[in-house]
């Protein structure tokens, strides 16, 4: 992974000091509420319903067991013993004492990690394929872009301003785990027109309040392009984008209000002035990137089955919580954080210490953080498949759901959230105990349920193939339910099947649901398919046909 | 009251005027908004002073390319706190038009934004007067940036490590 030089150690250190001498200001009375409100934010700061709420950075989710185990001790020493993985492969602690945060970016420091842009309207952590660099349909390696996108953007002095924030995701492989369709850009490895390797570019894609698909800006760039080109996407957005409503400040809006040629139009003429100046990537550039991001000494393996003649809960974990690896030998395996009763994405001290010996044993020392809230052990031999797994059991870490219903995305919701519409926690815990029957979860297949407690959408409910967004309705919290989104390179945004329900009744719904799909599925055909087929129309009418019992 | 300044990483007292302060000032330099400058040009040339010219966040650069050897001071307003474009229209001076004049930042500056605002090629910085003894530290906030700017206000040299060339 990528070890920071001199220069990154002197700059994290000199944002401690900036940091620390604005939270003094802001306590001493020199800085307004409102004045430092603008500072934090850009340190991944929120004053929220019960204390501060600190996001750190993890860049495109991956992390050294060192690092893991300081936000062990971070969560254990300043926090409840607990942290909260995200959807942007983040984590968020949520009772850090304001006074206390300047010590936490330091011991944050002493690992190479921060928390710079995890909020405010700048371009924030660049996330990535959780598979990067293992999963066998690769082009190439996403990640030694992300960091040369990381370090490019990061204290950016044109792009800190911006009208609102900034999100892009890259991807390596043709299926995309990263939901970059969803991002304001999506940056893709593809293969030029004489076989070399370039970016895709798309741009406009998010979520929110008004949800929509990314379009491409450009078909191929050359890769040496792709700082002077971003420069101009989000200089034409810096200048034109909106800043007189919050709700229609993001890049989406400008680019659905120009179209998507205009907007093109725009870019590129902007790129040509300034495409030869001073951001090429060099060939060499890219070679000392690269060479953070070499394979681990994988030892040669034959490939076997490892869940063959075990106990059927082994081979229930092994099928679904482990996924194919490019070398022989060995196996991708994804710790659950989707436990029933735990809040989805959570993590404590104790596991976070456990997690980071056993990557430490098994996985090359690194730990990656899916965009899904699950923690991923990326290169593990298939023939220490089982003792891991008796170890991830016993800390309550095997729970065999990863791709399947009880696999919820969830944001914090009402609990932790000031902008909470409505609660997500507990909403993810009824229906867990709705739906406890492993057999009937397995032979849903694969299907995904993301929530939201509001608009905002940190849960990414608009792309669940069952979607849930929290509302308040006369101080109550009610839910509207969209089937049929999709976050990968099919994406598609969730249809609402009709008028919002009560917390109580939510999880019935969803078995409605899923009964009609039961009943109508073709073979092989997954509930996302169904609906796609079908159409809103023959679920709509089950959800709603007989009222449901309080 | 005399205006102070930080200009060229020192405090100074403001030897320009805006329209509204130069009644009583008819020698000064005088900066004034794109609109006055539009509306009747030769009786601000007739002045025979140095002029400036106030650029508003909505305002393009390119606006007022045309015009730009006219003016010795250009002054970027920030409406607010979150305003941006600023940093922008900086760059596209500095870089683009080979603006070489003293580039402001006037409205809402804090020494908080001192540092990319050098970067972007601001030299000079109307600064409340809470903050304007301290700002000078702005400077020094980091001694090394991961991307290429004009840093054009900066007083001394940035190591520039970044992520894509390396110089």
């Amino acid at each position: 992974m990528y070890r920071y030089d001199l220069t990154d150690k002197t700059l994290v250190r000199q944002r401690v000091a900036q940091f620390r001498d604005q939270t003094q200001r802001f306590l001493s009375g020199a800085l307004s509420e409102d004045e430092f409100k603008l500072l934090r934010l850009r340190n991944g700061l929120y004053i929220q319903r019960h204390a501060p709420m600190l996001r750190v950075a993890i860049p495109y989710g991956l992390l050294s067991t060192r690092q893991l185990r300081a936000l062990a001790k971070i969560a254990r020493d300043y926090d409840r013993r607990y942290g909260h993985f995200t959807t942007r492969q983040n984590i968020q602690f949520n009772w850090p004492k304001l006074e206390q945060v300047p010590d936490i970016l330091e011991e944050l420091a002493e690992v190479e990690m921060h928390a710079i842009q995890t909020s405010g309207n700048c371009i924030r952590n660049i996330t990535s394929d959780h598979l990067a660099g293992i999963t066998p349909d690769e082009l190439e390696d996403p990640r030694p872009w992300c960091e040369i996108i990381r370090q490019w953007s990061t204290f950016h002095p044109e792009f800190t301003y911006l009208p609102r924030k900034f999100k892009i995701a890259v991807t390596g492989a043709p299926q995309d785990r990263a939901a970059s369709l969803v991002h304001d850009v999506g940056v893709h490895i593809v293969r030029g027109p004489n076989g070399e390797l370039g970016f895709e570019i798309l741009a406009g894609g998010g979520l929110g309040r008004t949800p929509i698909i990314g379009e491409v800006v450009r078909e191929f760039l050359p890769r040496e392009h792709l700082l002077s080109y971003l420069t101009a996407v989000l200089r034409v957005y810096n200048l034109e984008g909106r800043r007189d409503n919050l709700t229609k400040a993001r890049i989406k809006i400008l680019v659905r209000s120009l179209g998507i040629k205009e907007f093109k139009r725009r870019v590129e003429a902007e790129w040509q002035l300034i495409r030869e100046e001073g951001l090429r990537v060099d060939e060499a550039q890219i070679a000392r990137m690269q060479s953070h991001f070499q394979p681990p000494p994988y030892r040669a393996l034959p490939n076997i089955a490892p869940d063959s003649g075990r106990e059927a809960a082994f081979r229930a974990w092994y099928r679904y919580n482990t996924t194919a690896h490019k070398v022989a030998g060995y196996r991708a395996i994804f710790i659950s954080l989707k436990k029933p009763g735990v809040p989805p994405g959570d993590a404590t001290d104790t596991q976070m210490d456990l997690i980071a010996d056993l990557a430490d044993r098994y996985s090359f020392g690194e730990v990656r953080v899916t965009h899904t809230q699950n923690l991923l052990l990326a290169d593990v031999e298939q023939g220490r498949a089982y003792e891991l797994w008796q170890q991830l059991d016993r800390a309550g870490l095997a729970t065999p759901n990863i791709g399947t219903l009880t696999d919820i995305i969830c944001c914090p919701g009402l609990d932790f959230c000031s902008l909470a519409n409505a609660g997500s926690i507990d909403v993810a815990k009824l229906i867990n105990e709705r739906f406890d029957d492993y057999d009937y979860i397995y032979d849903l297949g694969e299907i995904d349920i993301k929530m939201s407690g509001c608009m905002n959408a940190c849960g990414h409910h608009h792309v669940g193939n069952i979607g849930i967004l929290g509302v308040d309705k006369g101080g109550e919290e009610w839910y509207q339910i969209t089937i049929g989104g999709a976050a990968g390179a099919d994406a598609s945004l969730g249809t609402v099947i009709g008028p919002s329900v009560p917390k109580a009744q939510v999880a019935e719904t969803i078995e409605r649901l899923l009964e009609v799909y039961v009943e109508q599925r073709g073979s092989e055909e997954r509930f996302l398919d169904t609906v796609r087929r079908l159409g809103v129309k023959p679920f709509k009418e089950r959800a709603y046909a007989a009222p449901i019992a309080a | 009251m005399p205006r102070r300044l930080l200009r060229n990483a020192e405090i100074v007292v403001d030897e320009w005027r805006y329209v509204a302060e130069a009644a009583a000032d008819t020698a000064a330099p005088l900066i004034v908004t794109l609109t006055q400058w539009q509306l009747e040009p030769d009786t601000w040339l007739a002045r025979g002073t140095p002029l400036g010219l106030v650029l508003s966040p909505a305002h393009r650069v390119e606006q007022i390319a045309a015009n730009l050897e006219v003016f010795t001071l250009i002054a970027a307003e920030f409406s607010g706190p979150a305003e941006g474009r600023g940093y922008t229209q900086a760059r596209q001076l500095r870089e683009q038009w080979k603006f070489t004049g003293e580039l402001r930042a006037t409205g809402y500056v804090r020494r908080d934004q001192v540092f990319f605002m050098a970067r972007c090629g601001f030299n000079s910085f109307e600064l409340p007067d809470s903050d304007i003894d301290d700002a000078h530290e702005a400077f020094t906030t980091f001694t090394a940036a991961y991307q290429p700017s004009n840093d054009l206000g900066l007083p001394h040299r940035l190591r520039n490590t970044i992520a894509a060339p390396r110089a």
